[in-house]
């Protein structure tokens, strides 16, 4: 529903002193476009390094590892965290990536699309929330996470600490990869885009007490990194 | 909290701010820091003013044609299930989220860190109907729980308060007990505030960027909070400034890269978050049920004038961490909740200049706010234009009307002119001591009130201009 429309545009395209436009508005071709150069040729390797280097900067653990050690590195984490109980997404790469029995484990919850209230809460009780990353972006440190209803938002969120997976694959140089391929779905499907896209840089923090740096608020206290070569 | 904030004297509001010796050391060292990292994250960027010139491109493309946009935002909206009003006063938009929130039965009301929703004083509104309104933002909660202490800085709202005064308010409100330790502070209100995430029947938030083309909001945050008031509540309230869109997500990559390093020198926030609509069928979390309140409240009157350009605006208080009148008075000082420039500016354009005719002139016009602006607003040139239209409107002080009279007849006359720099030393005598004024007559006494000024020099610039030359002689030529 659409409340108070059109004596609202009214208004403003009269105070812009011309008829209203509802139609027919084609964005510029803007002179500059600096974010396209921005590590324009870089190899996915130097985007690693770039990656590793922005960890320090946001405070972000970084463990990089083979298709075959992604499990012993969660483990690692999970150990250095002294974490126990754990929540992932319900996403096929789990099983891809060769960690269908690390879901099975007893201390492991998988979210649940069909029992709202207790995904939500096993998510509120577990000490760590491990997802993929969908893109990760280089220069900032940033992994984006595309919800469903496999891949809930609370995963990254509620749990004390948290752990992305990222497929080297995913690696881009900044946001205007993960955007415009966003803006591309908006295009293309026409249809809605997924809920909830967040872009997560490190885990949560707050400098609002004499500006001094608090590492830990709302979401995660502290977070991890793995980026996994593909196979 | 209504816009308008603290004392209703300029002159008293300014006077406390200089006393605040706390007040004044912490804005000094967060302006420095603030400064620091934005030139750090604008260098890592390289081509800084590229980005500045697209960011205005922007700014201007999308407000010139604010109106296809805001349709398209709410055709999209809709679309995907959300509800949208358009409220063209602050009245409006709290009606309308009364209304929403009646229908909920709602008793608790969770918010993330939202200008508008103080601007318009929704908390105030939702209170009124039995609603508990609860800041999530560990700023705003500070101050929420200290008796609705004002915010002084759009991007660190309790910058104004040190931690042992947090401490105590924790202490007397909250039952805390616990030392001043940020860490040990910051905690405790973390654990305080998930109880009320997850009890809450309401999540509200402000809106950075909303997005036209698929229907999104985005929020910037760092604390997380944000995102639990997204995630857990039923029911979602977005309320936005309506200048606040833009086209694509293209321009929503630029926009929130300079605001994040303009605002607190980060390449990213902790989060940035793009939200479509409510939940989609299958998903568990977030709100079943999405309203957007898209806000004009007087916004629409600077469209089509010369101000238009300060809808350009970001929020990201880059003005406000060079301004060296901030600097000195604090945020309180401005009797708004936009302090610095962009308030100066802002501030009278959206509330008129009867109640805030002073602020134009709490400028220096250093220009320090326009070369900061990330989206080039000429800050300082629209204060000028401002204390024009005040000046035209005879609403100056009159001993600035006498001043501005006397000179303008002084300096029409050559005779006069020259007469009155030659005895300037000798009228101010009676003022001067130790070779400075310490409390100077008229149109000085702004300035002697709170520092001292220069003694009058005995010889005049032309003077000793004229000698100059004549020493130099014939071999400049």
């Amino acid at each position: 529903m659409i409340q108070h429309r059109e004596t609202f545009l009214e208004n403003v395209a009269k105070q812009l002193g011309r008829p209203g436009r509802t139609s027919g508005v084609k964005r510029p071709v803007y002179q500059k476009s600096p974010q396209h150069n921005v590590m324009k040729d870089h190899s996915k390797d130097e985007l690693l390094a770039i990656l590793k280097d922005q960890c320090l900067a946001i405070h972000t653990d970084f463990k990089q590892t083979t298709h075959d050690g992604i499990e012993k590195a969660i483990d690692e984490v999970l150990e250095e965290y002294k974490a126990s109980s754990v929540i992932t997404w319900n996403d096929p790469r789990f099983d891809a990536y060769g960690l269908s029995d690390f879901q099975k484990r007893e201390n492991v919850d998988v979210w649940d699309a069909g029992k709202e209230s207790r995904s939500i809460e096993l998510a509120e009780r577990a000490d760590v929330g491990i997802t993929f990353s969908d893109y990760t972006l280089a220069e900032s440190g940033t992994v984006v996470l595309l919800s469903n209803k496999g891949k809930g938002r609370a995963v990254s969120l509620l749990p004390t600490y948290y752990i992305a997976i990222i497929p080297k694959s995913t690696l881009v140089p900044r946001m205007t990869q993960a955007t415009d391929a966003i803006h591309k779905m908006v295009e293309a499907e026409g249809a809605r885009l997924p809920s909830c896209i967040n872009f997560i840089t490190g885990p949560s923090n707050s400098a609002d007490i004499e500006l001094n740096l608090v590492v830990g608020v709302h979401g995660p206290i502290r977070a991890c990194y793995i980026v996994v070569e593909d196979r | 909290m209504p816009m308008k904030i603290g004392d209703p004297s300029f002159d008293t509001r300014v006077e406390k701010g200089l006393k605040d010796t706390f007040m004044r050391q912490a804005v000094t060292s967060a302006q420095e820091r603030l400064k620091l990292a934005k030139g750090k994250a604008e260098e890592e960027l390289g081509n800084w003013e590229e980005w500045r010139s697209l960011s205005e491109e922007i700014r201007a493309h999308t407000l010139e044609n604010i109106d296809y946009y805001l349709h398209q935002l709410s055709e999209n909206v809709s679309k995907n299930g959300g509800h949208v009003f358009f409220a063209q006063t602050a009245e409006d938009a709290n009606a309308y989220i009364k209304e929403v929130a009646q229908k909920k039965n709602a008793k608790k009301v969770i918010k993330s860190k939202s200008m508008v929703t103080e601007e318009i004083s929704m908390n105030e509104a939702l209170e009124s109907v039995g609603c508990e309104v609860i800041e999530s933002d560990l700023g705003e909660y500070i101050l929420q729980i200290d008796d609705h202490d004002p915010p002084s800085h759009i991007v660190a709202p309790a910058l104004h308060k040190n931690k042992e005064q947090i401490r105590d308010t924790f202490i007397e409100k909250k039952g805390y007990t616990k030392s001043s330790n940020p860490q040990e502070l910051t905690l405790f209100a973390r654990e305080l505030l998930r109880k009320e995430f997850l009890e809450a029947d309401i999540g509200v938030t402000g809106c950075n960027f909303a997005v036209a083309e698929s229907g999104s909001i985005s929020l910037v945050t760092n604390e997380g909070n944000a995102r639990l008031a997204t995630t857990l509540p039923k029911t979602q309230i977005t309320v936005m400034g309506m200048e606040r869109v833009v086209p694509t997500w293209e321009e929503l990559d630029i926009l929130v890269s300079m605001l994040c390093r303009s605002a607190v020198g980060q390449k990213l926030t902790s989060y940035v978050t793009g939200l479509t609509g409510a939940r989609e069928e299958g998903d568990v979390d977030g709100p079943e049920e999405f309203h957007l309140v898209i806000v004009d409240n007087g916004r629409s009157k600077i469209l089509g004038t010369e101000f238009q350009a300060a809808l350009h605006c970001i929020r990201c208080a880059a003005c406000i961490n060079v301004c060296p009148v901030y600097r000195h008075v604090g945020g309180h000082s401005y009797g708004s909740i936009y302090p610095g420039p962009i308030g100066a500016v802002l501030t009278p354009l959206l509330e008129g200049y009867d109640d805030h005719k002073e602020l134009p002139y709490a400028s220096t016009l250093c220009a320090a706010c326009t070369d900061a602006c990330p989206v080039k607003i000429p800050l300082h040139e629209m204060l000028v234009k401002h204390r024009r239209n005040i000046a035209e409107e005879k609403r100056t002080t009159l001993s600035e009307t006498f001043a501005m009279k006397g000179f303008g007849l002084v300096a029409s006359s050559p005779a006069l002119f020259n007469m009155s720099t030659r005895t300037a030393p000798f009228m101010l005598s009676p003022f001067t001591k130790d070779g400075s004024i310490k409390n100077g007559p008229g149109p000085m006494k702004g300035w002697t009130d709170i520092r001292d000024f220069p003694e009058s020099k005995k010889e005049r610039f032309r003077d000793w201009y004229k000698h100059r030359e004549s020493k130099k002689g014939g071999g400049s030529k």
